[in-house]
């Protein structure tokens, strides 16, 4: 789905070049859920971004779905759920959430049902009527996650979806967000700042280190597909966990 | 306890200009009777020590309405006819009324207003007591100061030309306002507007379009005028076309600045979508550019009605406001020069008005007409 080759990003600031992405070999597959791992600053908004088309690599290839990442936005081959809601004010939620199906030129009756899905599916049933700024800063989140579902993209790329969320709303959007995958074989890459939530989500970690943004440590996780929340006590997840955690230190401490 | 310490400080003060104006009687030489000035008095000292009774809000409101109102209507009665002969007991006692009537706004605005349709009224009562207020001072200086009417006719002057002028005001009007502004004013905003897409859309455009526009905008009007009254004749054609040259560069400055507003993030969104380019202008770059083209349309609203008042004066047929103006001045009929300024005046916070209740309903979404 996603095949990354020595990929290489430096951004021209005005106190000199920025290394965000150094050597970037990375394969995802189709069906795959991978998670992005890393302290703040080491380029996996901008591994994202050049996958969505709206970074331009310096250096090396990056191929999605087969084609370049210009060709595959061209196609609208992914729904992008941005580090921040980003909604219209000036639009409901669900005017907001109707945005993409009203750019491709899906039929109002067809835009109708499919928001209204979404709303549901991310706990926003009966807000579709009110405007962003009537919500919470979680819900916006939700909304925005919503939007990224609404035309029904192959692969999703999340910056951060849940950061913003408290604990038990994101427990219950992680397990929908898992059965929203195997339901619907998309590709998903997704990146947090938890490592339990990237070991519950993923099929691949993928664990980056920053000056320059790197891929330290990509691990193919064991666990099963089918996660109930409480396999978060196993020992394997723990092990996975704990491997997971070494290779933040040890990126961590290139550093020094 | 001392019951003056009690008093609010305007009803002091209206106390302490009563007691002046005891001094310096009579009011008029030979315009007022005893019995008016009697009562002038004692509706001064009622609203002066009307506080003191911890009267309901209502009630106190209509003792101290009464109280400032009452006293300036004799008053400024008595002096008409007598100008220029007002003593210190007039200057007094007016400013006594205006304390009450200051007292009266401060009770009003500290008032709980008990339902919606009270609340709306008190908020219209506040400022027209104030805007009545400038004009009863304005009477009361020029009549008691005898201040000659062909420097500044008193409000009272005016307002009986406007009555008796209306045919003539209304002609200049819908010359003035209804052919040469609205004209004006509607297609410099649409060329502003346009021209500021397409060099949005163009860049060699902007590059080419944008200093021509800043030379336009400072073409001095006086030297424009005449020459579109040689292009397009005497009538209103030629005044629109000015109106056009005036509004047309704070339109396309303002709406170029509009069109970068929208944020970074929001662009991307529309990027990932394969959007085009006229579907982000219209469902994203126009939205966000909203509040800097009301902005520019507030300011041309403004711009147009001066530009087609001052553009009559250089060649106009027998009609209009700035027509009107330069004539009467020729002529000293100073009062019908302010009556057009007071109708421009009006008309110029209607059209602004109408604009700014437009703006709101359609950028309620922006923090500051929401509030947040
Ligand atoms: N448009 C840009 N111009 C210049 N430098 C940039 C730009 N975008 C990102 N960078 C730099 O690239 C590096 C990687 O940034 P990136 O946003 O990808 O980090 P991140 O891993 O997403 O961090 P966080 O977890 O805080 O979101 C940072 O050092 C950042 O300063
Ligand atoms: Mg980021």
């Amino acid at each position: 789905m996603i095949s990354a080759k020595g990929l290489d990003l430096t951004f021209q600031t005005g106190d000199g070049p920025v290394h965000a992405l150094s050597n970037v070999d990375l394969e995802i597959g189709k069906g795959e859920f991978v998670s992005f791992i890393g302290p703040s600053g080491c380029g996996k908004t901008t591994f994202l971004r050049v996958i969505a088309d709206l970074e331009q690599p310096t250096g090396g290839a990056i191929t999605v779905n087969g084609m370049s990442p210009q060709e595959a936005r061209r196609r609208r081959a992914y729904g992008y759920v941005f580090q921040a809601a980003a909604l219209y004010p000036w639009r409901t939620i669900e005017k907001n959430v109707a945005l993409p199906l009203e750019i491709m030129g899906i039929s109002a009756a067809e835009q109708r049902e499919r928001v209204k899905r979404t709303l549901d599916l991310v706990n926003l049933t009966g807000f579709g009527k009110k405007f962003p700024w009537q919500l919470s800063g979680g819900m916006q989140q939700r909304a925005s996650i919503a939007r990224a579902l609404a035309f029904d993209a192959d692969l999703l790329l999340m910056d951060e979806p849940f950061g913003a969320l408290d604990e038990i709303v994101r427990d219950h959007l992680n397990e929908q967000l898992l059965e929203l995958w195997a339901r619907t074989n998309k590709t998903i890459c997704f990146v947090t700042h938890s490592i339990p939530e990237a070991v519950y989500l993923s099929t691949k970690i993928v664990v980056m280190s920053p000056r320059p943004g790197r891929v330290t440590d990509v691990i193919n996780s064991t666990l099963p597909k089918e996660r109930p929340l409480d396999i978060r006590e196993s020992t394997e997840f723990l092990a996975i966990a704990h491997r997971v955690r070494e290779g933040l230190r040890a990126g961590q401490s290139y550093e020094d | 306890m001392n019951p003056i310490a009690l008093l609010p400080w305007q009803s002091v003060a209206a106390l302490l200009a009563a007691i002046v104006a005891l001094a310096g009687l009579p009011i008029l030489p030979d315009g007022m009777a005893p019995a008016s000035t009697a009562l002038v008095f004692l509706l001064v000292l009622t609203g002066a020590l009307v506080p003191l009774l911890r009267l309901p809000t209502a009630t106190e409101s209509f003792v101290l309405f009464a109280a400032a109102h009452g006293p300036v209507y004799l008053l400024l009665s008595g002096i008409t006819g007598h100008e220029g002969q007002a003593g210190l007991a007039f200057f007094a006692l007016v400013a006594a009324s205006w304390l009450i009537a200051w007292r009266l706004v401060t009770v009003l605005s500290l008032a709980r207003p008990t339902s919606r349709p009270m609340g709306t009224l008190l908020r219209l009562v506040v400022p027209t007591l104030f805007g009545v207020w400038l004009l009863l001072l304005w009477e009361a200086i020029v009549r008691g100061a005898g201040i000659p009417f062909i420097l500044l006719p008193p409000p009272s002057l005016i307002g009986v030309r406007i009555a008796n002028s209306l045919p003539i005001l209304a002609a200049d009007v819908q010359q003035t306002i209804f052919k040469s502004v609205f004209a004006g004013y509607f297609m410099g905003c649409a060329a502003g507007f346009s021209v500021a897409i397409l060099a949005d859309r163009f860049v060699f455009l902007r590059r080419g379009l944008m200093p021509i526009g800043n030379m336009v905008s400072a073409l001095p009007i006086i030297g424009v005028a005449p020459i579109m009254v040689m292009w397009f004749g005497f009538d209103w054609p030629s005044k629109a076309a000015v109106v056009v040259i005036m509004t047309f560069f704070p339109m396309l400055v303002n709406t170029v600045a509009g069109l970068t507003a929208a944020g970074s993030m929001e662009r991307d969104l529309m990027r990932t979508y394969a959007a085009g380019y006229w579907q982000t202008l219209w469902k994203l770059r126009l939205p966000a550019a909203a509040p800097f083209i009301f902005n520019a349309l507030k300011i041309n609203s403004t711009l147009a009605l001066i530009g087609a008042i001052v553009a009559e004066f250089f060649g106009t047929p027998v009609v209009g406001m700035g027509f009107r103006i330069s004539t009467e001045v020729g002529r000293m009929n100073v009062d019908m020069v302010w009556a057009e300024i007071a109708v421009a005046a009006l008309a110029g916070s209607i059209f602004y008005g109408v604009l700014a209740l437009i703006e709101r309903a359609v950028t309620f979404w922006h923090p500051s007409v929401r509030g947040g």
